[in-house]
């Protein structure tokens, strides 16, 4: 399904050969197949456009009779346009309070609740930190139940208070009892919801002023397709988040969601999700996320071919 | 709808009395269709179709585009979605009739069950749920919430346990019992992972030693927000088990679940149901005419 970008530039870079500099002309063909495979990972539509606006000022007028083939310079420009893009240095979490407090937000199943055991897994074996884990989805079947799993599994303590319907009570509850026992860094898990539902929405506001906390963390499935902005976009102005997860990337998907969400909110993506287990965290690389979106791999192969 | 309205309006002015489409239009006609998660190549042969139509029809006024970009489009979904159905039905001559249901990681499937429970209860049928999530925390718990919502019965087993052995013993109980819908919970999986895969390939051989022709429908639930991957998913989770139809879940957000289309184009695969929320009753019969309409609200 996925028709690798250097199969499309394959035809495009042919036109591009064999003239002394790239002109709209000679680029119109080569950028119409860039957009095309932005679209086909999944890169929002809009965000599709404009990038490819940039690429083309970007490679207006450059000189290819130098060193580079017209290709390699091509691929180069959309490749460095996509890393910067996708932000620079991986940044990491910020853990200064004590206790420090992280909350979990986002979509319905995109990973939140086995997110925050893998983050506080590696906290604590990592970063040799103390973490408690809070069960703030009192909606979803055995959602609690769930996180005590997680908890036992990785040997964290979980923090749930049984029939307690207010997550906002719930969470405040929980530093206080971070706090008596020696727990440094507090992950409130929240039951998932939909950007559209006002009241889930006003529901995750009020646990974030209840609670301040120092990293907001939006979850995303790194499946998901042109949505991914409006929903970016709308839990960022609730939450003015910190961070993005970009979870399943185990599987095969492009994850051209990750371009439309920065490009949306501006927002550094801080960890991936590579898996079910615990273990199956790591730090995000915009540079290889680049190269996964473009199937970068294929396109240096071709140019060295041609 | 007013937003609606001005789409079409501006589809049929541009169109009416030319035997072409002008490029305006159709750029329009890629952004909505693309935004929808339809997808460039779906999007290509929706766009072909269009223009052939309109070069045969030649004048055509609001009415007839709006039939015209509704047909064309749901044109594309299987001919098995007639579009008609809005009953919870299951074909009687099997007892038990048995379903099984796959995707990949947190689309829905789990609720889904919990929601067909409840429709086939309401009319009439026994139904029996399997357990055979046995790997994720807390997945059988979550479907016992379920069975106890709906009051339907369940199977399980511990935690690790042979999500095949699991699937076993439901057949056997609902035969026992003379059930007429069995519904199996599967764990997610992503299609990319060989031995997840030849798994549910193993779990539905064993279902045969019970029942000889089970499972009688197959269900994919793919997840409304998810873009063009789920063409892998269509395709591998079919490779291992034969998908028989589609569920669409999360169609209450913005996403629009565009994708289905091709898929059920590709694989003739018709769309079954949709999810529109987390609650009991939110799960629809699937209409292929609101589902087109949806895209250009
Ligand atoms: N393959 C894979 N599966 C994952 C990953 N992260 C989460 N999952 C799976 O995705 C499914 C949903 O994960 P959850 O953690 O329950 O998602 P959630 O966001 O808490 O879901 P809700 O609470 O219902 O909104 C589960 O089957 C997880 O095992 C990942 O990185 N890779
Ligand atoms: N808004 C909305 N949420 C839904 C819908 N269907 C399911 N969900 C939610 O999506 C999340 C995941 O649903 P599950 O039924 O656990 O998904 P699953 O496919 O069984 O997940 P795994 O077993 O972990 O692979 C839960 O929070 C559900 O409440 C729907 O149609 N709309
Ligand atoms: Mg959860
Ligand atoms: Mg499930």
């Amino acid at each position: 399904m996925f028709n690798n970008l250097s199969d499309k530039l394959d035809k495009a870079l042919h036109v591009l050969k064999g003239h002394g500099s790239i002109t709209e002309v000679n680029v119109a063909e080569t950028l119409k197949e860039v957009r095309r495979a932005l679209l086909d990972a999944d890169v929002n539509f809009k965000t599709a456009k404009e990038f490819t606006n940039r690429v083309k000022d970007k490679a207006l007028g450059q000189d290819v009779l130098t060193t580079l083939q017209p290709g390699q310079l091509m691929v180069k420009i959309v490749k460095d346009e996509l890393t910067e893009l996708m932000g620079g240095d991986t940044v990491g979490i910020s853990l200064k309070s004590s206790p420090s407090v992280i909350l979990m937000s986002g979509l319905q199943g995109s990973g939140k609740t086995t997110f925050s055991g893998k983050l506080a897994n590696y906290l604590k074996t990592k970063k040799t930190k103390k973490p408690l884990l809070v069960a703030c989805d009192v909606y979803r079947p055995a959602a609690i139940n769930q996180l005590h799993v997680v908890g036992e599994q990785i040997k964290v303590d979980v923090y749930s208070e049984e029939g307690n319907m207010d997550p906002v009570a719930i969470a405040t509850n929980a530093i206080a009892h971070a706090k008596q026992n020696g727990h440094n860094v507090v992950i409130v898990d929240t039951a998932g919801r939909l950007a559209v539902d006002e009241e889930m929405m006003t529901e995750i506001a009020n646990i974030h002023n209840a609670i301040t906390p120092d990293e907001t963390l939006f979850v995303v499935d790194s499946m998901t397709g042109q949505d991914a902005v409006n929903t970016a976009k709308a839990f960022n102005d609730k939450l003015n988040f910190d961070g993005v997860v970009l979870t399943k990337l185990d599987g095969d998907t492009r994850g051209g969601a990750a371009i439309s969400i920065k490009s949306v909110v501006n927002k550094p993506i801080k960890f991936i999700g590579t898996g079910e287990k615990m273990d199956a965290i790591d730090v995000f690389h915009p540079a290889r996320m680049a190269d996964r979106i473009l199937g970068m791999g294929d396109v240096v192969s071709l140019v060295e071919r041609a | 709808e007013k937003s609606k309205n001005t789409f079409f309006d501006k589809l049929s002015k541009a169109v009416a009395g030319k035997s072409k489409v002008d490029d305006d239009v159709l750029d329009n006609l890629e952004e909505v269709l693309v935004s929808s998660d339809v997808g460039v190549n779906t999007t290509l042969k929706i766009i072909d179709r269009i223009e052939k139509r309109v070069a045969e029809d030649k004048y055509l006024g609001t009415e007839e585009l709006n039939k015209i970009l509704r047909e064309e489009i749901a044109g594309l979904l299987s001919e098995t979605n007639t579009g008609n159905a809005t009953q919870f039905e299951v074909p009687s001559k099997n007892k038990p009739h048995v379903i099984m249901v796959v995707g990949v990681n947190g689309v829905g499937k789990t609720t889904t069950i919990g929601k067909l429970a409840f429709q086939f209860k309401k009319a009439g049928k026994k139904v029996v749920l399997g357990a055979a999530d046995t790997f994720r925390a807390a997945a059988i718990d979550q479907l016992q919430v379920w069975a106890d919502r709906t009051d339907v019965p369940i199977v399980k087993q511990s935690m690790g346990s042979d999500p095949a052995s699991v699937a076993f013993d439901t057949l056997q109980s609902a035969v026992n019992q003379d059930a007429d819908v069995v519904i199996i919970d599967t764990a997610g999986r992503l299609h990319n992972k060989v031995n997840l895969m030849n798994e549910l390939t193993k779990v539905k051989r064993v279902m045969q030693k019970v029942v000889g022709d089970a499972p009688h429908d197959v269900l994919l639930v793919l997840d409304g927000s998810t873009g063009q991957n789920a063409f892998e998913q269509a395709k591998q989770f079919t490779a291992a088990t034969e998908v028989t139809s589609l569920a669409v879940t999360k169609l209450d957000g913005t996403a629009k679940g565009g994708v289905v289309i091709g898929i059920s184009d590709q694989f003739q695969i018709p769309v079954k149901y949709i999810g529109v929320g987390e609650g009991i009753e939110d799960l629809q019969v699937f209409n292929k005419f609101e589902f087109v309409d949806s895209f250009f609200k």
